[in-house]
């Protein structure tokens, strides 16, 4: 006795946005083409599909550059904020001393101290890994050690009356409690690193490795390759949605079977 | 045959801790840092195989003094000894604990919730798989073990706590209103089977049991201590004799003697108002 395939739910949730994408871009098409918007402004969604086809492998190869830049920043984000979160609850002291610079770390604009790291850094590469880590650093400390703090008292007791050693409490106790906040961090960290990956190619301009998708879109502006532009800003959204899927998805695959917020 | 206790005035039994007291709580007091007092001196002896309930109003320092016993929480004044390490060799007594909430695991199931302890121990996976079985069984959750606790209802999680604490096979079970956040066909029949347990251990087993429900320390326990609050203290101490515990003694005349006499004292020790929540 299953619903119709309109009626459940993970249908729905891909079907509506679609269905209201689609609708927004035939809105989209039909204004540009009624009131001869020219192109150089506002491309019609068709030259932007046309643009992509054409100059799919060029962008695509972009996109290459500016997902393993953000994969790396994501990953390096991963460990260093897992490492500092373990150590920020280690102690009191510890948290305290080292608490505001996270903070810095956080409220400091990537755009204002980029140039510095790509003077400091030779390889373009990795000067972009370093900008685009700071963006998305914070979240996943923050998210971590909330997570590994939020133990509920009554088993923290339990496991102190059975004897459990620290390493017993951290393995069995701390790191489980702390998943479902840790996976929110990587959820908004993920998208981040993608944010840090743009901007700092685009503060990088020419002078970074000269083929992510920032050059590109900074490239087509130059040359007032507007449809193009678009169709790199296209990638950039999709890979977002992506990512922020892909996070979701891990989620859901970990935490289904127990936590509330990944019931269906 | 009621009256007879009420006139002799039970004292607390012991004077001094002998060859089978397991616990020993000599003028313990607890001051909390922010000046609360909870606890001013309380004495306390607990023989082996014991049934003793907590009693007394909201405040009066009952899971205070639980959390010492459970090593949880320190005297700032007077000491506690668990005794009984008689054997030579043997390491001492095995408390366990049943708090007021399941406290489960979300992430484990039943069975690995009830297996923590012995995880936690060392013990092998072999031996402990079959002593998980077996807890399981005694608090009839049996078939449950490969449920996760959001799939039990709440007494049943409460039966999987129970079952945490049994796997061990401890000496001493300390539980805090265990059944305090369940209806009341759910807590008495829980009541029950916790009392057939017990019973099972043949004066192996010594349980302190808190709680503020008169019935429910008259039903369930072999010995009632009394506490008042402002500040936390023992202000009776009474033994209920009756070997048999069912639904008939609930009904029974002794039940509502034994109710009526701890309201009184209750009455008497809180000067007159009754402090009850
Ligand atoms: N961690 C704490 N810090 C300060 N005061 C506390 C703390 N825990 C308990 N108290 C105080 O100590 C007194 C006794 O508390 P306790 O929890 O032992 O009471 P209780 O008899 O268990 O009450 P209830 O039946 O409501 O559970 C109360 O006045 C309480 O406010
Ligand atoms: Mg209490």
């Amino acid at each position: 006795m299953k619903p119709p395939l309109l009626h459940r739910p993970a249908v729905v949730k891909i079907v509506a946005p679609l269905l209201l994408g689609v609708f927004l871009l035939l809105v989209w098409q039909v204004l540009c083409t009624a009131w001869k918007v020219p192109t150089y402004l506002v491309p019609k969604p068709t030259d932007i599909l046309a643009t992509l086809w054409t100059d799919g492998p060029g962008l695509l190869r972009a996109l290459g550059v500016t997902l393993k830049i953000t994969f790396l920043a994501f990953f390096v984000a991963v460990v260093l904020g897992v490492a500092a979160a373990f150590l920020f609850v280690q102690s009191k002291l510890i948290e305290t001393s080292l608490f505001p610079y996270a903070i810095l770390l956080q409220v400091t604009p990537v755009v204002a101290i980029a140039p510095l790291i790509i003077i400091w850094v030779k390889n373009p590469t990795a000067a972009l890994v370093v900008c685009a880590t700071l963006v998305a650093l914070f979240p996943i400390i923050s998210n971590t050690v909330l997570g590994l703090r939020s133990v509920n008292p009554g088993l923290l007791n339990l496991f102190r009356i059975n004897g459990a050693s620290r390493w017993q409490t951290l393995t069995r106790l701390r790191i489980p409690s702390a998943l479902p906040c840790f996976f929110g961090g990587l959820r908004i960290s993920s998208g981040l690193a993608l944010i840090g990956a743009v901007v700092a190619e685009f503060v990088a301009g020419t002078g970074g490795t000269g083929a992510g998708l920032a050059y590109e879109i900074l490239q087509a502006g130059f040359q007032i390759n507007i449809p193009r532009l678009f169709a790199a800003l296209l990638l950039i959204s999709i890979t977002g949605v992506l990512l922020f899927s892909l996070m979701a998805w891990l989620a859901k695959l970990s935490l289904a079977h127990w936590h509330e917020s990944e019931m269906a | 045959m009621l009256m007879k206790y009420m006139d002799i005035e039970p004292e607390p039994t012991l004077l001094a801790p002998d060859a089978d007291s397991v616990l020993f709580a000599n003028r313990v007091e607890k001051t909390y840092p922010n000046g609360t007092r909870a606890l001013d001196e309380v004495r306390l002896i607990i023989q082996r195989g014991d049934f003793v309930s907590l009693l007394g109003p909201s405040g009066c320092g009952k899971s205070t003094l639980l959390k010492m016993f459970a090593g949880l929480e320190s005297p700032s004044h007077g000491h506690l000894r668990w005794l009984g390490a008689d054997a030579p060799g043997k390491s001492g007594l095995k408390i366990a604990m049943v708090f007021q909430e399941a406290t489960l695991m979300p992430w484990a199931s039943v069975a690995a919730n009830v297996r923590l302890p012995l995880d936690l121990a060392g013990v092998p996976k072999a031996e402990s798989e079959s002593r998980v079985q077996q807890a399981l069984n005694q608090v009839g959750l049996g078939r449950f073990g490969n449920c996760y606790p959001r799939e039990l209802s709440g007494g049943m999680q409460m039966r999987a706590s129970i079952a945490r604490a049994l796997v061990t096979e401890p000496d001493v079970l300390l539980m805090d209103e265990p059944f305090g956040a369940l209806d009341e066909f759910t807590r008495n029949k829980l009541d029950a089977d916790l009392r057939s347990l017990w019973a099972a251990k043949a004066g192996q087993l010594s349980v302190i049991f808190v709680t503020h429900s008169i019935y429910e320390a008259v039903y369930l326990s072999s010995r009632v201590v009394m506490m008042a609050a402002r500040p936390g203290r023992i202000v009776a101490d009474l033994p209920i004799p009756e070997p048999q515990r069912d639904e008939e003694f609930r009904l029974s005349p002794a039940f509502t003697e034994h109710c009526r006499d701890l309201s009184a004292r209750l009455l008497a020790a809180s000067g007159g108002e009754l402090q009850h929540d």
